[in-house]
């Protein structure tokens, strides 16, 4: 027994009890470090392997076709792997400096350009879904009857194919929603697609964490006859945080995705929606520009991602909210 | 003037329904400021709801609870207690001291008032230097000491105690029952202390409260007038009577 010596120092058993839980402590901080190098050093050993993985199958599949030997299984099941179908990774990243015809810019700074505007339409549309989800997680949670009423139909709405209702919203909003002081215009309705999105995951994980607390942490606010907005302030807000951090982390992804199909049903003009749904149609003739403007929308995905972790981390900090101890 | 005034009460969980449970019944109880009150009795004989009746935060069938001889109600609006569960129940998101202000930010304090006043409730439990650690850093029982500063900080005349200790191991808890002595004795606040441990019934309080199930009553109330506790008690012959004492109640409630 090696901790007789400190049990017999510390004059009060909490207090020692303490000391180890402080050394776990340290520990756990060196091992988010570690983590961190973990994570980044995984990601990047997962990017070798994907282009890798790409580029051999498309050398596999060519060698086969400059053999002359007809495989059946490339071409029907698998994807050809000519350059139209599977551009070299060297092509998809060339792209990137490439400046196309009749632009002065390259297509990097083009796409980020279109990057930022789509992200405009989902941030709006992100904050107000927030906002939304919140009041709808907040009245759910104050009453009992409306959960059962009306939590059904907060689950029906996500069924519908967002594809079936972006065109009816574009639509609404050239011709009703003239009641706002300023003049509707398309990508508000964009952002609309993105709201319908992102106000789901917030009702459901906001009233989830509004009703994390125990019932001992309600009592106790109860017996200091703390009133309801002391309550929701002190106690359940801040418990329901690291819930609803869960949620944006979805709704920040499922706003872009929101706002890249809205703009292509709804033809807005300037952002990564509208430009994937170009360099589809000009397939034939450029077919690494599709697949450079479709990562650059997945790479807006990771950066909203990554802002909200790094704003949870900012707000919730090392301790979290969550149940309380 | 009596601290708590329970007279005639009944509670009935889901009346009139298939769940209709019978908590409480006939129970009377006067408790004098000052004291310190346990409740004991086998699970599911109503502590907790005699605890809660008495803290307002359940209200009666029958009968009626006066507290510093007004309403139970009216004194929980004019803020007269303290409370301590078996879990501390701290907010994580809060550093310790911070947890020990929450109740003075609710009553409007000023920020330099509340900061001093949290010094002092630490130094009372002993934790001191742990004001700024997140309660997630500390122990179980060190938890349970900042769960009963956040209770005393604004000096409440009762402090209600379902279980406090309940979860902790038999060394931090004998270690506990002397730390709440000595504040109960500094303070001079009433206590209701409900456990499960003869033991610690009989070492802490005043009077000992028996009760039995189906429906909940008080059996038995037994003085537990052993003087000031001391590192001997517990090894006292005077000390086991009282156990057994209490021991022999609760097995006639039981049988
Ligand atoms: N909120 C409640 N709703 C319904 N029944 C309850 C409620 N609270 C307690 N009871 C019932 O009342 C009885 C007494 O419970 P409780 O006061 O918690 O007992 P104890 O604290 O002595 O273990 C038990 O039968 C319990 O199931
Ligand atoms: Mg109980």
């Amino acid at each position: 027994m090696p901790n007789t010596d400190a049990m017999a120092e510390a004059h009060d058993p909490l207090v020692f009890e303490h000391r180890l839980k402080q050394q776990a402590a340290l520990e756990q901080r060196r091992d988010a470090v570690m983590r961190i190098v973990r994570q980044t050093v995984t990601f990047t050993v997962f990017l070798a392997l994907l282009v890798g993985l790409y580029t051999g199958y498309k050398a596999f599949g060519q060698s086969i076709d400059d053999a002359q030997h007809d495989w059946a299984v490339i071409g029907s099941v698998l994807p050809r792997t000519d350059d139209l179908n599977m551009p070299p990774v060297s092509e998809i990243f060339g792209q990137f400096g490439e400046t196309p015809g009749g632009q002065d810019q390259i297509y990097a700074r083009i796409l980020f350009g279109e990057a930022l505007f789509t992200l405009r339409e989902a941030f709006a549309g992100f904050l107000v879904g927030l906002v939304i989800g919140m009041v709808i997680a907040l009245a759910l949670a104050q009453w009992r009857r409306l959960e059962q009423g009306l939590l059904p139909y907060v689950v029906a709405s996500q069924t519908v194919p967002l594809i079936a209702i972006a065109p009816i919203i574009v639509i609404w909003g050239r011709k009703n929603f003239d009641v706002f002081p300023w003049e509707w215009q398309d990508w508000m309705s964009v952002s609309v697609i993105a709201t319908y999105l992102t106000f789901f995951p917030v009702a459901v994980n906001g009233l989830r964490g509004l009703q994390s607390p125990r019932p001992e942490n309600q009592e106790l606010m109860a017996s200091y006859a703390a009133t309801w907005w002391q309550a929701l302030w002190r106690l359940r807000l801040p418990a329901s945080l690291p819930y609803l951090f869960a949620a944006l982390k979805i709704a920040a992804t499922a706003s872009i995705v929101g706002a890249i199909v809205g703009e292509i049903s709804a033809g807005v003009e300037g952002g990564l929606g509208r430009r994937i749904l170009r360099e589809a149609f000009n397939y034939t003739t450029g077919p690494d520009r599709l697949f450079a403007s479709v990562l650059g929308a997945a790479v807006l995905g990771i950066f909203v991602f990554l802002v909200v972790t790094g704003v949870e981390r900012l707000v919730v900090g090392r301790h979290g909210g969550g149940a309380a101890t | 003037m009596n601290a708590i005034d329970v007279r005639g009460v009944a509670k009935v969980f889901n009346p009139g329904r298939s769940n209709q449970v019978e908590a409480l019944s006939g129970i009377d109880l006067s408790v004098e400021s000052g004291e310190f009150i346990t409740l004991i009795g086998p699970s599911g004989c109503g502590k907790s709801t005699l605890l809660r009746l008495i803290a307002s935060l359940l209200s009666p069938s029958a009968g009626s609870v006066q507290v510093n001889a007004k309403p139970a109600e009216q004194a929980r609006l004019d803020r007269d207690y303290g409370m301590a569960f078996q879990t501390a129940g701290l907010f994580d998101w809060r550093t310790v001291a911070k947890n020990i202000e929450l109740p003075l930010e609710l009553m409007g304090w000023s920020k330099g008032d509340r900061r001093r006043r949290s010094a002092e409730m630490l130094d009372l439990v002993k934790l001191g230097e742990f004001a700024k650690h997140h309660p997630s850093e500390l122990s179980g029982g060190m938890q349970q000491r900042v769960a009963i500063a956040r209770a005393l900080a604004f000096s409440p005349s009762l402090l209600l105690m379902d279980e406090p200790f309940g979860a902790l191991d038999e060394m931090t808890r004998e270690h506990m029952q002397d730390e709440l002595l000595r504040i109960w004795g500094e303070t001079g606040t009433t206590v209701v202390f409900v456990t499960h441990s003869i033991p610690e019934a009989v070492y802490l309080s005043t009077r000992v409260v028996v009760m039995s199930p189906r429906p909940g009553r008080i059996a038995a109330i037994i003085n537990a007038d052993l003087g000031d506790r001391t590192a001997a008690t517990r090894d006292d012959t005077a000390f086991f009577k009282k156990v057994t004492e209490v021991r022999v109640a609760l097995r006639d409630v039981e049988g």
